[in-house]
């Protein structure tokens, strides 16, 4: 590949005509400009898979506020500073900042020595502390008052002299809510480079000492067996048990709605009321996932829409009462990944290789905790409290007449919500009618018509001059780019009218089946057993559906994701982060899945 | 039976690899681990030696070798003949005649009919290798007599204007030259090939390379069939190369010896092992090398009824013979390891 070749230039990239107000809506700093040009970027797909609307925008924001300011000035990655991010038709594209100076290098590595250094020897303190502030953290988001605007200042509040009145609340509970998140965002940063770089020095050491080695195995050396994030479906193994011990198991039927479920078990009597609190303990915390990755408001949690958790239910309470164990044999797993350990070490060529497999191996068991537990705090609890309080904005504001729905709150920014609810405290406080029932219907309609233009436009991988290497640790940890895949992508944008889709290979085996396309939770009930799952992204909280399918395939995700590690235990050959499959696979195609290998197979 | 003139595989290990060479020790090795190795014998170098003397006492033999010139090659062609009749046309000493015959009876009462005659060489690792591949192998050998024939065969080839030159230019003392020969009941094999417990492409000791085609294992080794491929996770199982070649031909046992035969047109495509065989042959595989504590390199064959069988397994040479630099070591400060993802790559 020469040098001159590389991706169209952000110049080259047009906002698609008659959504020009809606991308005009996103920040001024995030809008491409013509330096750009000069840099290399790239679609973040795998955090950002579809067009984001202009309030989901603030994930972004947050996140690389929290990712740069941990690298760049908290522990000093000595080769490596943030990342900036552009908008364009609701793509989010993302730039590194990479250090290429010797001289700064040099600094930065003395700094990262008694910076990232002090964190990897005080691991496991410092994490214990992490937890206690993420708890915390949740409890002052769940503190939170819902906004509300009474007719008239309570009684109670005058008698006891509070002095401010409800109007101010809105705009401290918002502004609150909007802190939280930035800073829920640092403590997710806080650890993660460093977690990775550990992981990614086990993975480095794997690939020279075996260079055939499988990514997945690597995983598996490290993987947590009891992370957080399993425990949603393991407490659904536990209801599964529940019901069948109670006698309640007749209710859990394939194709009947949550809502349907729990009203018979409420007219089942005592054993009904029991299943339904072993039920309420579960779901907190739980059922606080959300089913995608946290960064969209739709994708809901858990405890917001129950029928993804009920959708597994039927099969595991069939499989109980098949006489099945289907608890997770957590011994066994933990003795499987002691003995890969152990065997691969047996075959190092020296005791002095062993020495340092030992203290790589060691040292990717520390931070591994972190690597797999942040996300149940951060992506998933702590962001479904987010997204709920701006929803409930959203509701006040649609009763005030400003929306239609309390949905339509995630099409302004984070800038403009708190504009609107400047005006209607504005307009509480002098009686008069607010401006925004006039201003933001036709805007909201406007922006969600734009999405949906935009969803229909492919958007390339990548903008601007292919750099010669890749040697941005954050880069390649995160997103898995090298030079090499650039190279892949290119050639991919020549002619792509081959049969076969590659991703990477996350579960091996193969399988032929019918696929079953599946774009949002709703439409988890179409999957039949047998059916091959294709999904834009898998998530570890589709875990349950993972018991009927018979192989899954994924738009994103890399071969270190807990799906594939789900994947993998239930024996379900998979391939992920295939960038196309929900695109270019029909529903119902008939298609081969090789996990091994990472091939998708179109067949019909 | 230290003075006998034959071994049986269960008797012997590499430690008598100058009495019964490289292939019959490692043989040997194999089941006393407890491998499935098809039943045999080895005739030891003392039956060789038995026999050279002989003929040395009607003419010199060695000595004539030792005074031919590598660089002529029209003397040497016609030396090497004359040699390479002598070898194989004497007759063998009576007592080693005796007992090759006792062990080939016993073996055709086990209801083994035919058997594969093999040279087991008595060199260094290093230069069997090369030494082995001009040494000779006879398969699918019937009847007592023909297996004495075919035993002077693998002596004679011996001095075959390859073997003899290769000798000469390496000044290799010919009093140093012995030969054990391997007597082995014959698989009828559905499907044949190799194993290597390692990458042979890029060293890696955590794959297997297995490599097979239907028929004899013969038709694979002299490549006149490219075999099916795979590769497997040596620890994991998994199996993450399939190359599933076009096999036209094969070789089957036949009247006189091994013949090639065109493949059924609905074999020709499919995949010569199944998975089951893959992980079955991983295992053996394993437990060789572990045996040996080094990466092997294995001939193997499945026979028809599906079991799997080792005929022989020497250790890997090529990547063995690498110096190789530690990946890492070990660091006074174990967190300084993540300076190689941290660190940049200048």
């Amino acid at each position: 590949m020469s040098n001159s070749a590389g991706f169209p230039l952000p110049s080259s990239l047009k906002v698609v005509p008659g959504t020009e107000q809606a991308q005009a809506a996103y920040p001024y700093y995030t809008q491409f400009a013509p330096e750009d040009d000069q840099r290399f970027w790239f679609y973040n797909s795998m955090h950002f898979p579809e067009p984001m609307s202009a309030f989901d925008m603030v994930t972004a924001e947050a996140a690389y506020c929290a990712l740069g300011a941990a690298n760049t000035r908290v522990h000093c990655l000595p080769t490596t500073l943030g990342i900036d991010h552009r908008i364009i038709n609701g793509r989010v594209y993302i730039g590194g900042n990479a250090v290429t100076d010797p001289a700064q290098i040099a600094s930065r590595t003395a700094e990262f020595n008694q910076r990232a250094m002090y964190y990897y020897a005080n691991w496991e303190k410092l994490y214990t502390q992490w937890k206690q502030k993420m708890l915390q953290l949740i409890k002052d988001a769940r503190a939170l008052p819902t906004p509300v605007l009474p007719e008239l200042e309570p009684l109670e509040h005058v008698r006891a002299g509070r002095g401010v009145a409800s109007n101010h609340y809105l705009l401290d509970t918002y502004q609150r809510t909007l802190e939280g998140y930035f800073r829920m965002w640092h403590h997710h940063f806080e650890f993660l480079l460093l977690g990775y770089g550990a992981y990614m020095t086990l993975f480095a050491f794997c690939k020279k000492a075996f260079p055939e080695i499988s990514d997945q195995t690597v995983s598996r050396m490290v993987a947590g067996i009891d992370a957080e994030i399993f425990r949603p479906d393991e407490e659904l193994r536990r209801l599964a048990r529940c019901a069948v011990e109670l006698g309640v198991d007749g209710h859990f039927r394939e194709g009947v709605s949550a809502q349907d479920v729990i009203r018979s078990l409420e007219g089942a009597g005592a054993a009904g009321r029991s299943w339904l609190e072993e039920l309420d303990k579960s779901r907190e915390p739980w059922f606080n996932v959300n089913v995608g990755d946290g960064f969209y408001h739709y994708h809901r949690a858990w405890n917001d829409d129950l029928s993804l958790p009920f959708a597994g239910l039927p099969g595991y309470v069939r499989r109980v009462r098949a006489g099945e164990r289907i608890e997770r044999p957590l011994d066994k797993l933990q003795e499987g990944g002691r003995q890969l350990i152990a065997d691969y070490r047996e075959l190092l060529s020296s005791d002095e290789e062993r020495a340092a497999y030992d203290q790589i191996i060691t040292l990717a068991h520390r931070v591994f905790p972190y690597v797999e537990g942040h996300k149940f705090y951060c992506e998933h609890w702590y962001t479904n409290l987010f997204f709920n309080k701006i929803r409930e904005f959203g509701a006040l504001l649609a009763q005030n007449g400003f929306f239609a729905s309390a949905d339509d709150v995630f099409q302004l920014t984070h800038y403009e919500l708190e504009a609107a609810i400047i005006d209607l405290m504005s307009a509480w406080s002098n009686g008069s009618a607010p401006r925004g029932p006039a201003h933001w219907p036709q805007r909201v309609a406007e922006r969600r018509a734009a999405i949906a233009q935009w969803a229909k436009h492919e958007t390339p991988p990548a903008l601007g001059p292919v750099p010669e290497v890749i040697d941005d640790p954050a880069i390649v940890m995160l997103w898995g780019i090298t030079r090499e895949s650039l190279d892949e992508w290119l050639k991919a944008g020549t002619g792509a009218d081959s049969n076969e889709i590659r991703g990477f290979a996350a579960s091996s085996g193969v399988v032929e089946g019918p696929a079953r396309l599946v774009r949002s939770v709703q439409e988890i009930s179409k999957l039949q057993p047998g059916d091959i799952l294709v999904c834009q992204v898998t998530n570890p909280t589709w875990t349950p559906v993972f018991q009927k399918i018979a192989a899954a395939v994924s738009d994103i995700g890399g071969s270190m994701s807990h799906a594939a590690i789900v994947a993998r235990e239930f024996g379900l050959p998979a391939v992920v982060g295939t960038g196309s499959a929900t695109t270019r696979i029909r529903d119902g195609q008939r298609i081969r899945v090789d996990g091994g290998r990472g091939i998708v197979t179109l067949l019909g | 039976m230290a003075d006998s003139h034959v071994d049986w595989f269960e008797n012997i290990g590499l430690a008598q690899r100058t009495e019964v060479g490289g292939k019959g020790g490692s043989l040997g090795e194999l089941v006393r681990a407890g491998h499935p190795v098809p039943p045999g014998f080895v005739v030891r170098t003392g039956a060789f030696e038995r026999h050279i003397e002989a003929l040395e006492r009607q003419a010199p033999l060695r000595g004539a070798v030792e005074r031919l010139d590598p660089d002529d090659l029209d003397a040497l062609r016609i030396a090497c003949g004359a040699l390479r009749e002598r070898v194989e046309s004497a007759p063998l000493p009576p007592e080693v005649e005796l007992e090759v015959l006792a062990a080939h009876a016993q073996l055709c009462s086990q209801g083994v009919a035919t058997v594969a005659v093999r040279s087991s060489a008595t060199t260094e690792d290093a230069v069997d290798a090369s030494f082995a591949g001009l040494q000779d192998t006879y398969l699918w050998v019937r009847g007592a007599r023909e297996v004495l024939h075919k035993v002077r065969s693998c002596w004679a080839s011996l001095y075959s204007v390859d073997s003899v030159s290769y000798r000469l230019r390496k000044q290799f003392p010919e009093r140093e030259v012995a030969m054990a020969v391997v007597v082995q009941a014959m698989v009828d094999a559905r499907t044949a090939g190799v194993m290597f417990t390692r990458s042979p492409t890029s060293g890696d000791r955590s794959v297997i390379t297995i490599e097979g085609a239907w028929g004899l294992g013969s038709a694979v080794v002299s490549g006149e069939v490219t075999p099916d491929r795979w590769v497997l996770g040596k620890i994991t199982g998994e199996i993450t190369r399939r190359d599933i070649s076009p096999k036209l031909i094969r070789h089957v046992p036949g009247d006189s010896g091994v013949e090639e035969q065109p493949v059924p047109q609905d074999m020709r495509s499919q995949p010569s092992l199944n998975d089951e065989e893959l992980q079955a042959l991983r295992n053996v595989g394993r437990a060789v090398e572990r045996h040996y504590g080094c990466p092997q390199d294995i001939e193997w064959a499945v026979d028809k009824a599906g079991r799997i069988q080792l005929l022989q397994s020497r250790p890997e040479t090529v990547w063995a013979s690498k110096q190789a630099v530690p990946v890492a070591r070990a660091a006074d400060n174990p967190l300084h390891h993540v300076m190689t993802i941290f660190g940049g790559k200048r």
